[in-house]
């Protein structure tokens, strides 16, 4: 009894609040570039090595002495030329999206060590530059538990919560959502209506690469302030998976990376709680296991966009 | 104006010619360095980037070896344990004659590397202790308890909310060590201080540790131990202290971080290089020469706490680091998985 009482007091402080919004920035970003990927029909394994190249490629511009929001920017066209490879290779030839996106991950994460190996030979420890701080929104932030959590954010985060609605809004509400929906669930329908398949596909693989970019710049630009190797530790995959969970919707995307960085903020403090009786591995494991969970409970029934890996060949009988 | 005669063939022979003779005259020279036993050449494999704490503390006494003319060294980072015994081997064959590094994750295979390369001198951070049998494998560790007792004593100290907050990577006996150090000398100055411990499961993810970090500072830890990068950061946003292991990160955070408990490898690497050019290299447990009493690791300077931190405690550390040094105060050895007490 006493442990769900403070389970639930742990729960109700802002700064779990805060914790879960931090968390969840980088996933969200990551979940919705591979949501609008998806969405066209192409899946792409890249995004752990794109968000590696992103928060190597954005810190280093703010290293080098640019503005963090040129770091935001420079991380995010990279990111779309690697979207554009991507896509060369998977909409254009269609190559399996299996082999090149993992290729596509192993390039970049390698680049990125390599890139920045060259450009500081021999620092001891690592550099830092003076990331995003929090931006209170006037009036707003002086509401009581909302302004604390929602509302005094660094500006990516609200960024990232901007998105949801903003691609949402695309994706159901516009012809050019609606033409990234179909080529990824019916792309000779979609060519006979005389929209380009490969040009909105490829669109979408760049937009969405951009966004997972941006998702790595966030880790070093605003979590933290230097670039490591593997700083980017798998939330790549999480947002993967978080795609299936979200089936491959931007509001479920939004509940989807809530929920686990929610896990994740708990396990941190439940450790301390109870960690003198249970092992810190089952904490650590708990946002995985919570999240394998919810996604049976809850997609059990989704569909994946029909085209989903099938590359587009006008020529080829269906 | 004479026009330059040169067909592309004969670029090509010339040009490559010229390489070789540059390349050449290269290696002559350090041959003839090695020959006569100026330069010992050393190799460096580590499973991490050398920004990493530990790691960058041997980096740091190799690169000095370097610059006084001892060694020449090179180095590989990053190498995956899988990989670790094959970039082993590459580095034994091209004739490099002390290997060091860290074999936490293969202590098995290395050995086995050293046992097919009998010549060549191996000196590795290991969990294990030295086998006679093979005389060529040296291990150390960074027994770094002691200054970390003293930084634990300044802790207890400081603390308002008796309540410490601890994030760590993993509970390996490397950082367990450390920690139940830290506990105690926390606990000599303030017995009824509470600890928080978190394990984050990663060696590099700063801005998880800062988030485990944000969370002991909402459940009221006041001063931090930061084994990892991310945690001085949790504090400085917060306004609270922090205590630094192995380097010193004082000048990054000088209104965070009290003290550190540094660790120093230059004890440890010359004597290694002092050994194998002696021809007196043998399976020995270098892990001494990381205490104080051998300069091997040190409470850091006060810098910007100089005034900050009361007279009296540091008068109190100050007292147990000579005690520490004459050996009339030894720090327990404690290599079991420290957890938290609240």
């Amino acid at each position: 009894m006493s442990a769900l009482l403070s389970l639930i007091s742990l729960i109700s402080t802002t700064s779990f609040w805060v914790a879960t919004l931090r968390i969840a920035t980088p996933l969200l970003f990551g979940t919705l570039g591979e949501v609008l990927c998806e969405r066209a029909g192409v899946l792409n394994l890249g995004i752990e090595g794109i968000m590696t190249l992103g928060a190597m490629a954005g810190w280093l511009v703010v290293y080098q002495g640019s503005g963090l929001w040129w770091g935001v920017a420079f991380a995010a066209i990279l990111g779309a030329g690697v979207g554009l490879v991507h896509s060369l290779l998977t909409v254009r030839l269609g190559v399996s999206q299996h082999v090149t996106g993992i290729g596509i991950t192993l390039l970049t994460i390698n680049a990125a060590y390599f890139v920045y190996r060259m450009a500081l030979p021999q620092v001891t420890s690592p550099p830092k530059i003076i990331p995003f701080s929090p931006w209170p929104i006037p009036g707003l932030s002086r509401l009581p538990f909302l302004g604390e959590t929602l509302f005094t954010q660094p500006p990516l985060t609200y960024l990232s919560l901007l998105l949801v609605p903003l691609m949402a809004y695309i994706l159901y509400r516009t012809p050019l959502g609606l033409a990234v929906r179909m080529v990824g669930e019916n792309p000779q329908a979609a060519a006979s209506q005389g929209i380009p398949v490969y040009a909105v596909r490829t669109g979408a693989v760049m937009v969405g690469s951009a966004l997972m970019a941006v998702a790595g710049a966030f880790l070093t630009l605003s979590a933290f302030d230097a670039f490591f190797f593997n700083i980017v530790n798998g939330r790549g995959w999480i947002c993967i998976a978080l795609v299936v969970f979200a089936a491959w919707d931007p509001w479920r995307a939004l509940g989807g990376a809530l929920l686990f960085a929610g896990f994740d903020a708990l396990q941190l403090r439940l450790q301390q709680l109870w960690g003198s009786r249970i092992p810190y591995q089952f904490f650590l494991m708990l946002p995985y296991l919570l999240s394998i969970v919810a996604l049976i409970l809850v997609s059990r029934h989704t569909k994946a966009p029909r085209a989903l890996l099938i590359p587009f060949r006008p020529e080829e009988r269906i | 104006m004479a026009r330059l005669e040169l067909s592309r063939r004969d670029f090509c022979l010339r040009s490559g010619a010229f390489v070789a003779g540059l390349m050449g005259s290269r290696w002559l020279v350090r041959d003839a360095a090695v020959a006569q036993g100026t330069r010992l050449k050393v190799a460096g494999v580590y499973t991490v980037p050398i920004e990493q704490q530990w790691v960058s503390r041997i980096h740091k006494a190799l690169m000095a070896a370097q610059e006084r003319g001892d060694i020449d060294y090179t180095w590989s980072e990053s190498v995956s344990n899988t990989d670790y015994p094959r970039v082993l081997r590459q580095y034994a064959e091209s004739g490099v004659q002390l290997l060091v590094g860290e074999v936490f994750g293969v202590e098995r295979e290395a050995r086995e590397v050293a046992k097919d390369y009998p010549k060549v001198s191996f000196l590795m951070g290991s969990s294990l202790k030295p086998d006679p049998a093979l005389s060529n494998f040296a291990v150390f560790d960074n027994y770094i308890h002691e200054p970390s007792y003293l930084t634990g004593m300044v802790a207890g100290g400081l603390t308002r909310s008796q309540i410490i907050g601890m994030v760590g990577g993993y509970p390996i006996p490397e950082v367990n060590r450390l920690m139940n150090a830290f506990m105690a000398g926390a606990r000599e100055l303030q017995p009824e201080a509470k600890f928080l411990v978190t394990f984050i499961g990663s060696w590099f993810d700063p801005p998880k540790a800062k988030e485990a970090a944000f969370a002991q500072i909402d459940a009221g830890a006041d001063i931090l131990y930061a084994e990892r990068f991310g945690v001085s950061d949790a504090a400085k946003e917060r306004g609270v202290l922090a205590i630094g292991n192995v380097i010193d990160t004082q000048p990054d955070y000088p209104e965070t971080v009290v003290v550190s408990a540094l660790w120093h490898m230059e004890p440890t690497i010359d004597r290694a290089i002092a050994a194998v050019k002696a021809g007196e290299f043998k399976a020995e447990d270098y892990g001494i020469y990381s205490m104080m009493k051998y300069g091997g690791s040190s409470l850091s300077d006060w810098g910007t706490f100089a005034d900050k931190v009361p007279a009296e405690l540091k008068a109190k550390v100050m007292q147990r680091q000579a005690e520490i040094l004459a050996g009339s105060f030894v720090v327990a050895i404690d290599d079991s998985e420290p957890k938290s007490t609240l």
